[in-house]
């Protein structure tokens, strides 16, 4: 017997496409509509089968591991909770409610990610809007540091090039789409103008955009590999549009000057107000870190990088950074929700991790559940439970559950540990 | 005889297809154990397509078999994951990122 | 059970100055004494102190996506403003932005039970909604922007009053709000093209509709739904010179039916010769005085540190651009926009002197207290937790003459305020900071002590220097529970959420359907706040 479950919601990435419609057969989802080839495996690769949580590899008791998870933190004199963005609310909400509660170090995918675009933020804000704004409205779209063709892929046809939107009505001719990027991505290749940056130089254009937006004369003949006469006729470009858009990722959060590089190309947006509409929208990678920024914001002030050691939260970029705490050694233990470090961080992190007792919350089994000694098998919000997420321009949408709930969510797991940690 | 490469990791479509497979499976470790290369390059160095070639850092080393790709002369590609971040260094100049990007690797037949 | 005895009394809903009377409380709500079981219930002696109902605020910044866009913007306001964790309360840090869960307890212990979020964009309801879940203590509704909202302006454009009603009345359902806001109304759709309005009967570029025609349609709605509170207006050219007289032309073009004008401070500017403007307050009042249908709060600068957060797009982008300051900008697809600059007003600045000037001002001319209500909009004119300042300044003459007198003097010239007299009672403060903000939030069981209200209680040690009294209550008791003892909190509680749910006409789904499908990019079904969204709520009738 067949259902088909309609406006179902893809959570790989940070469009958070809310227009899936999914079939369900034999408890098993057998087909997928719409979404994309990064997002389909959410949805067809997934196996609701309950799976008993592991405690040092072996199958045990929920409750047992629940004791067990618990203990560990308890012990630890400086836990650290990791991950987050591929989990929804309800339990980022929990996860900083154990943090607080312990005293836990509390960080998420967002300091190895856009971390340096929130630090950039905070220094000199964030001239931004919501996607619709740019379907509808946007003529010159750049996008610098970032490749959607393979890691956003339904970017274009919903939100940006190709889509068609009230004043844009024939999508792609009436948008002029320029790239950044230091190699010629799939994206590159879509753009009507590609700007090859040597490495580590954004800063460096970033800087000459700003000073030629201003009117400043630039000595060189070039910058960053480029030649200033295309960064001239660049900048009247964006001071004519009607309404521009620059989109942003890694290239600069990752490269050399992390976050003054995204520093830069915000002042540059907000200075590009003084002739014309100009916004910024950075490409949030996992389809709800976006959330884990919010609910670590609203509940202890900051979006990552915090730590309850004192009882109050502390904010530490580079001092409360998962990373930088492995490294170091600082952390004694961890409980890393919905995401891998172990796979994501650089090696000499990612092996701290396989020596301290760590529990792990995820629907699969990921190259750091490998490793833990703790592991809950949860379901997967957008699948097999409700939730809410939030999108890269921070709306947030609900999750419908196309499978009926069977394992445990990631937010009563918490809940567990919490109420097991409390009566310690 | 190595050679200086600029290094930059990100994500591909094969990498987050095998991930959904697992990341034990052979999908995903052939989708992450890669690296892509100018072809120029790649003969300079004398590596044939799809033989294996060793990229080492202060960090640590990794062996992957290599693909010509439409990069800049001198810069590789290998998509995020657990090969490449045996290159990639603990520190984050206080930022909490570390350098996935723009890293200075040598690189070699292997 | 609970008895608060031999208080002095202040509940001006129900004609009670300062009459020594028990107060009894069973099952969360005020009763008569016949129906307390007086050996079984905790005794409070509040013998020579003040008892009032819970505070009420009308207006204030707290909960969502642009609360939480700034507080992520601002860590600087939170370091050295942190509270601990105790075995009964979460940490939390911020000043001008606290983070949520100390955003309930600083409300509580200032004695505030009822705290309304200004503005909410539809599109994001559901961030104010766990926000709301996040924050404890306080009794709490969203007020939903539509000023600038297409479906509407599309309608008046069209001429289709009903069919603009049956999309209020399905929007207030969808996002759980509980009133309609306007920001100003066409100036932030205008600012998605580099524009602004300045006057009524400017053009809304492409659609064809005026700011006056949005303001008079949404009056009329409001009506015709039934919804509890009217209106509550943030007009056109907030900050300008031309703002007092664009206030009183708003005011006037809504004939009579009901409105709120909120933080009225900031729109009751003219022009003078050189580079201040001067305050127009006492013509404002005068406005307001002749029109009892009308309310307003006053946005009262405290000086020090502040954030300006609005929806009003062009007007952040203004404050950057004068202050250099970090600019947040965010525009809400087909809704309304906003911003957010942090700020700084300083006594020595003619500027913020005048500004300061022009919010007393109105409140001491307005003559009838249940039309002028306390706020400082927080965080834009100054933090919620000074508001026993601003009830010290108005109280007392001789505490605001002498900060007069250390304002800026070209701030200080022309002024009108050395000769307003006035002194606010403890009636007064009780009017405008409790009774007036329930009535006019239609809140029929708050801001009054009367049988049947909500037990939310706040007892205050009578004393001479009212921000004293008022910052730290003796007691504060929310739903029939001590809450606070001393000022300090001494049991965490959920507040719940309000909202309304007019009814309309289901035919008009299949219209905002398509609006949707052209318009948004995500879809109208999953676009709704679902109720187990927000488990503690209570829905407040339409009439």
């Amino acid at each position: 017997m067949k259902t088909v479950v309609e406006n179902v919601t893809c959570t790989f990435c940070g469009c958070l496409c809310d227009d899936i419609t999914v079939e369900v057969e034999d408890n098993r989802i057998s087909r997928v509509r719409r979404a994309c080839a990064n997002g389909r495996g959410i949805f067809l690769d997934y196996d609701p089968t309950p799976k008993k949580p592991t405690v040092a590899g072996r199958e045990v008791e929920w409750e047992d591991a629940v004791a067990a998870a618990a203990e560990i933190l308890v012990r630890a004199d400086s836990p650290l909770i990791y991950g987050l963005s591929s989990s929804a609310c309800e339990a980022q909400r929990k996860a900083i409610e154990l943090a607080d509660l312990i005293g836990a170090i509390v960080d998420t995918t967002s300091s190895v990610c856009h971390g340096p675009t929130g630090l950039a933020m905070q220094a000199v804000g964030e001239p931004t809007a919501t996607l619709g704004e740019v379907r509808n409205r946007a003529d010159l779209l750049i996008f610098w540091g970032c490749n959607p063709a393979a890691s956003h892929l339904r970017h274009f046809e919903r939100y940006s090039l190709n889509a068609q939107g009230t004043l844009v009505p024939n999508g792609r001719r009436d948008r002029t789409m320029v790239v950044f990027d230091v190699r010629p991505t799939a994206t590159a290749k879509a753009a009507d103008q590609f700007f090859q940056v040597l490495p580590d130089s954004d800063f460096e254009v970033l800087a000459a955009l700003r000073a030629l937006v201003q009117g400043k004369e630039i000595e060189s003949d070039s910058v960053g590999g480029i030649p200033l006469g295309r960064l001239r006729d660049l900048t009247e470009r964006m001071k004519a549009c009607r309404f521009g858009v620059f989109f942003m990722g890694m290239g600069l959060t990752m490269s050399r000057a992390r976050d003054i590089n995204v520093r830069e190309l915000f002042a540059l947006t907000a200075q590009l107000n003084e002739f014309t509409r100009f916004i910024v929208i950075p490409m949030r990678g996992h389809g709800n870190v976006a959330g884990a920024d919010q609910v670590l914001t609203w509940q202890s002030g900051y979006p990552f990088a915090v730590s309850y050691a004192r009882g109050y939260p502390q904010y530490g970029p580079g001092e409360f950074s998962a990373v930088d705490v492995l490294v170091r050694e600082e952390a004694d233990a961890a409980l890393i929700l919905a995401s891998d470090p172990v796979a994501h961080f650089p090696h000499a992190a990612a092996m701290q991790l396989k020596r301290i007792p760590t529990i792990v919350i995820d629907p699969v089994v990921n190259l750091t559940a490998d490793t833990a000694q703790v592991f809950f098998p949860t379901c997967c919000y957008g699948v097999d439970a409700e939730g809410v997420s939030y999108r890269m321009d921070n709306v947030p949408i609900r999750l419908r559950g196309a499978l009926p709930t069977v394992r445990p969510t990631d937010e009563s797991v918490l809940d567990a540990i919490i109420e097991t940690v409390k009566r310690c | 005889m190595s050679e200086n490469f600029i290094l930059v990791t990100g994500r591909t479509v094969k990498q987050a297809s095998g991930l959904h497979k697992g990341k034990d499976t052979d999908a995903y470790r052939r989708a992450v154990t890669v690296v892509e290369m100018n072809p120029e390059d790649m003969a300079r160095l004398g590596i044939g397509e799809g033989r294996l070639v060793r990229l080492h850092t202060s960090a640590g080393q990794m062996e992957a078999p290599v693909h010509a790709g439409a990069l800049p002369l001198k810069m590789v590609f290998i998509p995020m994951g657990p090969e490449a971040n045996k290159l990639v260094g603990p520190e984050t100049d206080g930022t909490g990122m570390p350098s996935f990007k723009g890293l200075t690797v040598e690189v070699e037949p292997a | 059970m609970l008895g608060i005895l031999n208080g002095k009394v202040y509940d001006p809903s129900n004609s009670v100055e300062a009459q020594v009377r028990d107060v009894w409380v069973k099952d969360g709500r005020i009763v008569s004494a016949q129906d307390v079981d007086c050996e079984k219930a905790e005794i409070i002696d509040a013998s020579g102190l003040v008892v009032m109902a819970g505070g009420v605020d009308v207006h204030s910044h707290v909960v969502g996506s642009k609360v939480n866009a700034a507080r992520k913007f601002r860590p600087e306001d939170h370091y050295g403003n942190t509270r601990e964790r105790t075995a009964l309360t979460r940490s939390g840090s911020g000043f001008t932005v606290p983070s949520t869960f100390l955003t309930g307890y600083l409300y509580a212990e200032m004695g505030y039970t009822t705290v309304m979020e200004a503005a909410t964009a539809p599109l994001v309801a559901k961030h104010t909604h766990e926000e709301l879940e996040d924050t404890p203590m306080l009794d709490m509704g969203a007020f939903i922007t539509m000023g600038n909202n297409h479906f509407i302006m599309e309608c008046i454009r069209d001429g289709l009053m009903e069919k603009a009603r049956d999309y209020v009345a399905w929007l207030l359902n969808a996002t759980k709000g509980y009133a309609i806001k306007i920001v100003n109304p066409g100036g932030v759709e205008n600012w998605k093209w580099r524009r602004n309005v300045g006057e009524l009967d400017d053009e809304v570029i492409g659609f064809g509709v005026t700011p006056r025609q949005i303001v008079t349609t949404l009056a009329q709605i409001a009506e015709e739904l039934g919804l509890p509170h009217p209106i509550h207006v943030h007009g056109i050219n907030l900050g300008r010179s031309t703002s007092a007289r664009t206030t009183i032309e708003t005011m006037a073009t809504i004939e009579g039916r009901r409105a709120h004008f909120c933080h009225l401070q900031f729109l009751s500017y003219g022009k003078q010769a050189g580079t201040l403007h001067r305050s127009e307050a006492a013509k404002v009042a005068a406005m307001v005085n002749a029109n009892p249908n009308l309310t307003v709060d006053v946005g009262q600068i405290v000086f020090g540190e502040a954030t300006t957060m609005t929806s009003d797009g062009p007007l952040q982008y203004g404050i950057h651009m004068q202050t250099g300051n970090k600019w947040m900008n965010d525009d809400i697809e087909n809704e309304t926009g906003g911003g957010i600059v942090p700020i700084r007003y300083s006594r020595n600045n003619a500027i913020n002197a005048v500004m300061w000037r022009t919010g007393l001002e109105l409140a001491l001319l307005i003559d009838n207290p249940w039309q002028v209500l306390l706020t400082t909009d927080h965080p834009n004119a100054g933090p919620f937790i000074h508001y026993p300042q601003v009830i010290k300044l108005l109280m007392d003459r001789g505490y605001r003459s002498a900060m007069f007198e250390r304002l800026n003097p070209r701030g200080r010239k022309g002024a009108l305020l050395p000769e307003l007299h006035r002194e606010y009672s403890l009636s007064d403060i009780a009017v405008v900071t409790r009774a007036g903000p329930a009535r006019v939030l239609g809140l029929k069981h708050k801001g009054h002590l009367g049988v049947g209200a909500d037990a939310d209680i706040t007892v205050y040690a009578d004393l001479d220097d009212k921000e004293e009294m008022f910052a730290r209550p003796r007691y504060v008791v929310k739903e029939g529970v001590v809450v606070v003892v001393d000022g300090a909190l001494v049991r965490e509680r959920r507040g719940k959420t309000l909202y309304v749910a007019p009814a309309y006409d289901t035919g008009i789904e299949a219209d905002i359907r398509e609006h949707f499908r052209k318009n948004y990019t995500i879809s109208i079904d999953n676009f709704s706040v679902h109720a187990d969204h927000f488990p503690h709520r209570e829905m407040v009738c339409c009439r």
